[in-house]
């Protein structure tokens, strides 16, 4: 019962919570560039906006990658806010990156397509990650359920700090921000127009934008993950973490410049290995 | 209907110009000016714009990257020409390979005039083009509402 309200709030609520990160992230970043910005609710303005705009879309086929792209989003987090298997969860989410992809490169356009492909190379740069993440809740608590990891007697942190920095450092990928961004080239500093979202109007962006929301929500309840133990208070302090660590990539995205692929497949390998991977291995001689 | 005002995105496209308006426009951005508090966003992408911010003269060159710009936009739409070069082509109106303001080209809704135009102009100008965004809106709506409840067409 508990599982089933978890998986409709997180359907009809992320959306929600993701449109006001989304908004309170342009507010911060125009802040810390000492600006006023715009109003936090500018995100759900947009994608209302977008709504309303002329179709134009170059292969319709598109507006269905995306549609599966966002149904298989939604039911990535619904798995994990199902409390089911944490492997499984991510692989489904490589499904639905899948199909951003296609999205991408069915309409032959250049920057599409090039963002396409550096959004494969970011696979390749944090998949690693994910995994080891899976791998390292498998070796702290037994268990890749979801329900298992939430129950122990200590937060997973304890065990996995190596894991936490290298899944925070990956999040900057996923989160598409500087010095990360290489897929979409968002902001004023555009080199692919808008990269991956290039070909993508009207609806068709709206969609994408929604996927978005929903996207950062289940990342930052796997942060969340690393924090929640049996113990209420821990929700809470889960809640305060997952705030910081968004807080923390909003910092590093208007702190830093765009990098090149081959130093971010580079240095992104390499957090994964010594941070995640000692972590595991000292794990395993403990275990 | 819908409330679009709140979010115009535009897309910037230097014509024949001598980048002063440029400067001007990219100005409009900075913590002084702030466009960004009115929703507005500089966007690259001609699929993802409402407002055509033009700056500078028409030649042969770039008329028809001007043309395409404009039919790329899905609709509702509307074209700012920022500038005296953009507006009439200014001191270069009757040069040999200037055609003329970028009306000469392709329908203009709002005139920013200035040498170079200053940022509060053409902020002023786009919060006009926003009423007008808004206005255009309301009829694409009205327009495909009684297409659907027709039965055919495409909107």
């Amino acid at each position: 019962m508990r599982s089933v309200i978890s998986v409709i709030c997180y359907i009809f609520l992320a959306p929600l919570i993701g449109g006001y990160l989304a908004g309170f992230d342009r507010k911060i970043s125009a802040r810390m560039q000492r600006r006023i910005g715009p109003p936090v609710r500018q995100a759900f303005f947009d994608v209302n906006k977008l709504w309303h705009k002329q179709v134009i879309a170059v292969n319709r086929a598109q507006s269905m990658m995306l549609a599966s792209y966002l149904i298989m989003m939604i039911f990535t987090g619904c798995m994990l806010f199902a409390g089911t298997d944490l492997l499984m969860t991510f692989f489904v989410l490589s499904t639905s990156s899948t199909f951003l992809y296609f999205a991408s490169v069915i309409t032959s356009s250049p920057c599409s397509t090039i963002g396409g492909n550096r959004e494969l190379l970011q696979m390749m740069a944090y998949e690693p990650s994910v995994l080891l993440t899976c791998v390292g809740f498998y070796l702290a608590c037994g268990s890749f359920n979801v329900r298992d990891i939430i129950s122990g007697d200590v937060s997973m942190i304890v065990y996995l700090p190596g894991v936490f920095i290298a899944f925070v450092f990956i999040l900057t990928i996923k989160m598409r921000k500087s010095p990360f961004d290489l897929s979409a080239s968002e902001h004023a500093h555009q080199e692919l127009v808008q990269g991956i979202a290039t070909e993508m109007g009207s609806r068709n962006l709206a969609l994408f934008k929604v996927t978005e929301w929903y996207e950062n929500v289940f990342l930052l309840a796997v942060v969340a993950l690393f924090i929640i133990n049996r113990h209420p208070w821990s929700w809470v302090l889960a809640v305060v973490v997952a705030v910081i660590v968004w807080f923390f990539e909003i910092l590093v995205d208007n702190a830093s410049a765009r990098m090149k692929w081959q130093k971010m497949l580079e240095i992104t390998w390499i957090v994964t290995l010594l941070s995640a991977g000692v972590n595991l291995f000292v794990l395993m001689l403990i275990f | 209907m819908a409330d679009v005002k709140r979010s115009p995105w535009l897309l910037h496209y230097d014509a024949a110009s001598c980048n002063g308006c440029d400067i001007e426009v990219l100005a409009a951005l900075t913590p002084v000016y702030d466009a960004e508090r009115l929703g507005v966003v500089n966007t690259g992408d001609p699929m993802q714009a409402d407002i055509l911010l033009v700056t500078g003269g028409i030649n042969d060159q770039c008329a028809p990257v001007v043309k395409q710009l404009y039919d790329q936009m899905p609709r509702p739409k509307v074209v700012v020409a920022v500038g005296v070069c953009a507006c009439t082509g200014g001191v270069f109106k009757d040069t040999y390979n200037i055609h003329g303001g970028v009306d000469t080209c392709i329908p203009v809704d709002i005139y920013v005039p200035g040498c170079a135009a200053r940022p509060q102009a053409i902020i002023d100008g786009i919060v006009k083009a926003v009423e007008l965004f808004q206005k255009r809106s309301d009829e694409h709506d009205a327009l495909v509402k009684a297409r659907k409840n027709g039965g055919s067409g495409n909107a």
